[in-house]
């Protein structure tokens, strides 16, 4: 059984520090909790239009539960605190039923929760709505890494991306490198997905083996990829949010569903259009070194950066042609 | 045993046991109460034996980087974990109360079907020897998560067919309890005890039952396609061979949906029977309660997409499950509404089963909270499998579920064994669970809305700190419940004894008008209409109504 115990010398010294943070907590000390624990404390507001609004959607319902829980929890705790048999409390024991009480606390939470639905509903259909994209990219979740295909006509390149070799040297059992020292632990790819800003980009989402779901929080969005079937999902970054979103695959997926993220790179229409030019040629290489096994998928190191992006025969390979090349 | 003469037992015969000794006692036992014994018992191992996976699961996520298990293993503790405490802690404990305290309830000597009782247990040892067999065979336990998605379920080894038979065996033992307690209600009840003056906990029990019958050959059927899918060439959820994968979470969650009712509806009824004991006054709302449990269990039958609003469905089936599901506040609301009345202008104490009872209240709330937060589709898109899941239904099902469930036993051991248990100890116990859970669940909430997926053995290193914290009160939490497990011993074997009413005057139920210990055949002769009206003025319907 792979179960072993032993390691406690490798929880050297990072290990003592957040010990120490973790004390420092119970204490009440208010001093900031190493580098990201208060930071992170609420969902982020992403980088596109529907991120903003799913944002706005989830404060507003947290603000209406904190509403709600203030006045149920004062009736409680005003319960608890009044009428407690220690202060000689008399039980009003004729207090039976009220239909006036049950009409009303059956009406206002009715009024709350169509206040909440109207705005989801309205947000809910702006998603659904994946007309006018402007790119479409085909994204393939295999156990464990994505392919990513662009379609369009005048493109026709896809790569794979998995988890960078840093990162996958550190998350051996026992390794004996600390998370700490990589950078993005588990969050960076040695290809990412490379898109441009301000422009409406649809993904078609599917899978080789099993469900995957592709997921980047800034977004707002996530979906599942499902072997068979092919899934839409629309994102469209604002102008001027140019950099690097990071993101995970979100549903189960064997052994090593926690170790193929979703790495996008957004950056300007113009250099997305030098980017995919250069694809292009990387895409078509001489002949004798597409027959390379250089572009063999399964292999961690093929997938380097500096090796070709695959060229594709026609724009919808089927899943089962790209695993065999 | 012969039981002495109470006020409350009219005539008085000498009554013989014939209970047969030692190991055959349980082996061969048909009495409701040695069956109910068994339940708990059998529940409590399960919750240590799932609690130590968790704990497993906990010191992984301690820190980031692989330090103890790797990522197959890790796999397998979540999924045998839900598996465990689902369908072998919380489930068996249930049906363990509706054993104990059903026939005392109704006025019954016993429950309707006694051989079936027999067996509706002993059932559950072989089906979870078999699940926890697969610990050990090639290909390690199930990985795949306690939903079995296909394709991935299938990919178990070796373990695949003990699991389906496993979870076949749980569902029949399930429905033969189901249909026990539908019997008992529906046939046992005394003369003179109407449907609408049995205690909450019989009604809930009662929905529960339905809900049971309904909803069990349902994931027997989805397990049996998966069986045939992967040994005899089926394709029903392989889209290669024209199935589809989908359709198995919609026939599970169909299944899944009322199973989160099976698992919370006992607890509302026993948070019923408690809240108005302590607070000295009788349950507001009786009737809104029974028709409020009946509502959600209607509801639950048609909002179990809401688990899979990611997987791709039209608009319009989406906003019809966030719809339906946001409807389920409303009767739930009004249970809590019905609690909070039923305290207000009480005379309040708090004893554990209180504590209890409280910190299910608030805490189980909360879980409500984040339930309908999850329910706004938009949002869930980002909540969905993040953390943020995780601590929702948590929050539901430990301080929901597991801290009624420990109400209900401090409330009803006195009556069950004749023994006090330690107040002292008791609060020990709530204080240490109720902190303990608070710091285990609640910065989960943090994790899952900062983006940490859920079921991942190893983390990116922004969500360190929140971790440590969920995994301190991990390791706090678990290790109070040995806390539980010392004062029932305690008390079964060493407690002061109880009084003939332990809770005093203001516990209504016709349990309460049983001796003290309750005597092994409860009643053998029905109860008087007197008394029947003294044990169900609780309900408010007597002479109201």
């Amino acid at each position: 059984m792979p179960f072993s115990i032993g390691v406690l010398h490798k929880m050297s010294n990072s290990f003592r520090s957040k010990l120490a943070g973790l004390a420092a907590m119970a204490l009440g000390v208010s001093a900031p909790l190493a580098h990201a624990g208060w930071g992170d404390l609420n969902m982020t507001q992403g980088v596109t239009e529907l991120s903003r609004e799913i944002y706005g959607l989830h404060m507003i319902i947290f603000w209406w539960c904190v509403a709600i829980g203030v006045a149920v929890f004062g009736v409680m705790i005003y319960s608890l605190i009044n009428f407690r048999k220690s202060k000689g409390a008399v039980p009003d024991t004729t207090m039976l039923h009220s239909t006036k009480a049950e009409i009303i606390w059956t009406v206002i939470p009715v009024f709350i929760l169509v206040l909440m639905a109207i705005p989801a509903t309205r947000t809910l259909i702006k998603i659904e709505d994946t007309r006018n994209t402007e790119l479409t990219i085909k994204v393939t979740g295999y156990q464990w890494k994505w392919q990513y295909e662009y379609i369009d006509d005048g493109y026709g390149f896809g790569f794979f991306s998995s988890l960078d070799r840093k990162s996958d040297a550190a998350r051996q059992l026992q390794s004996g490198i600390d998370p700490a020292s990589v950078e993005n632990y588990l969050l960076d790819v040695d290809k990412p997905l490379v898109v441009p800003e301000n422009t409406k980009v649809r993904l078609l989402l599917t899978a080789q083996d099993v469900i995957h779901a592709w997921w980047v929080p800034a977004f707002g969005l996530k979906k599942d990829a499902i072997p068979g079937f092919v899934n839409e999902l629309w994102f469209k970054v604002e102008a001027g949010k140019t950099g690097t979103y990071r993101g995970q695959c979100v549903e189960l997926c064997g052994r090593d569903h926690g170790f193929m993220p979703v790495v996008v790179n957004v950056v300007s229409k113009d250099a997305f259009k030098t980017w995919v030019a250069d694809q292009k040629a990387l895409a078509a290489p001489p002949p004798a070194e597409n027959a390379a096994p250089a572009s063999e998928p399964t292999a961690p190191e093929a997938n380097a950066p500096a090796q070709a992006a695959a060229p594709i025969a026609a724009p919808v390979a089927t899943p089962v042609a790209m695993a065999r090349r | 045993m012969a039981y002495t003469t109470s006020p409350a037992a009219h005539d008085t015969h000498d009554h013989h046991d014939h209970k047969p000794t030692g190991i055959k006692r349980w082996l061969f036992a048909t009495n409701h109460k040695d069956i109910g014994t068994m339940y708990l018992v059998f529940a409590c191992i399960m919750f240590f034996g799932g609690g130590i996976m968790a704990l497993v699961i906990r010191l992984e996520l301690f820190q980031p980087g692989l330090q103890f298990v790797d990522p197959g293993f890790y796999n397998s503790m979540t999924t045998m974990h839900a598996l465990l405490m689902i369908f072998g802690a919380v489930m068996p404990a249930w049906t363990g109360f509706a054993n104990w305290m059903v026939p005392m309830q109704v006025g019954a000597p016993d429950m309707a079907l006694p051989r079936l009782n027999n067996l509706s247990f002993w059932i559950l040892p072989f089906a979870f020897t078999l699940l926890l067999l697969t610990l050990f065979v090639p290909g390690g336990a199930p990985a795949g998560g306690w939903t079995l998605y296909p394709p991935l379920s299938l990919q178990a080894g070796d373990s695949f067919p003990l699991t389906i038979f496993a979870i076949h065996l749980m569902g029949a033992s399930s429905i033969l309890g189901a249909i026990n307690v539908i019997v008992t209600i529906m046939n046992m009840r005394a003369p003179g005890v109407g449907l609408l003056n049995m205690p909450l906990f019989c009604w809930t029990w009662l929905i529960t039952a339905y809900l049971l019958i309904a909803v069990m050959p349902v994931l027997a059927g989805a397990v049996t396609m998966l069986l045939t899918d992967h040994f005899f060439g089926t394709s029903f959820f392989s889209a290669a061979g024209g199935g589809d994968p989908v359709m198995f979470q919609h026939i599970f969650w169909f299944f899944g949906h009322p199973e989160v009712y099976i698992l919370i509806l006992p607890a509302f009824g026993i948070v019923s029977e408690i809240i108005p004991t302590f607070s000295r006054k009788p349950l507001f709302g009786y009737e809104s309660m029974v028709y409020a449990t009946a509502s959600i269990a209607f509801l639950s039958f048609i909002v179990w997409a809401h688990h899979m609003f990611t997987v791709g469905m039209p608009l319009a089936g989406q906003l019809f499950f966030m719809l339906s599901t946001m409807l389920i506040a409303i009767p739930t609301g009004v249970k809590v509404f019905n609690w909070c009345a039923t305290m207000w202008k009480g005379s309040i104490s708090f004893e554990t089963p209180m504590l209890f009872a409280l910190s299910f209240l608030f805490l189980f709330t909360l879980g409500g909270f984040s339930g309908l937060m999850l329910a706004i589709v938009p949002a869930d898109f980002q909540y969905h499998d993040t953390y943020f899941v995780v601590a929702h239904f948590h929050y539901v099902l430990v301080p929901g579920a597991i801290f009624a469930i420990m109400a209900g036993v401090y409330y009803w051991i006195p009556k069950w064994t004749g023994r006090m248990y330690d107040e002292r100890l008791g609060k020990w116990h709530f204080w240490l669970s109720t902190i303990g859970v608070n710091v285990l669940f609640f910065p989960q909430h943090f994790l899952g809305l900062a983006g940490m997926p859920r079921r991942i053995p190893d983390y990116s290193t922004q969500f360190t700190d929140w971790n440590m914290v969920s995994s301190v009160g991990a390791f706090m939490f678990g290790f109070s419940q040995l806390l539980f497990v010392y004062v029932i011993v305690k008390c079964v074997t060493s407690g002061e004894k109880a009084a003939e009413r332990p809770w005093g005057k203001a516990a209504h139920g016709l349990e309460w008008e049983l001796p003290t210990p309750a005597p092994y055949h409860s009643w053998e002769t029905p109860p008087s209409l007197q008394v029947i009206t003294r044990g169900a003025e609780h309900s408010g319907t007597f002479g109201h109504s």
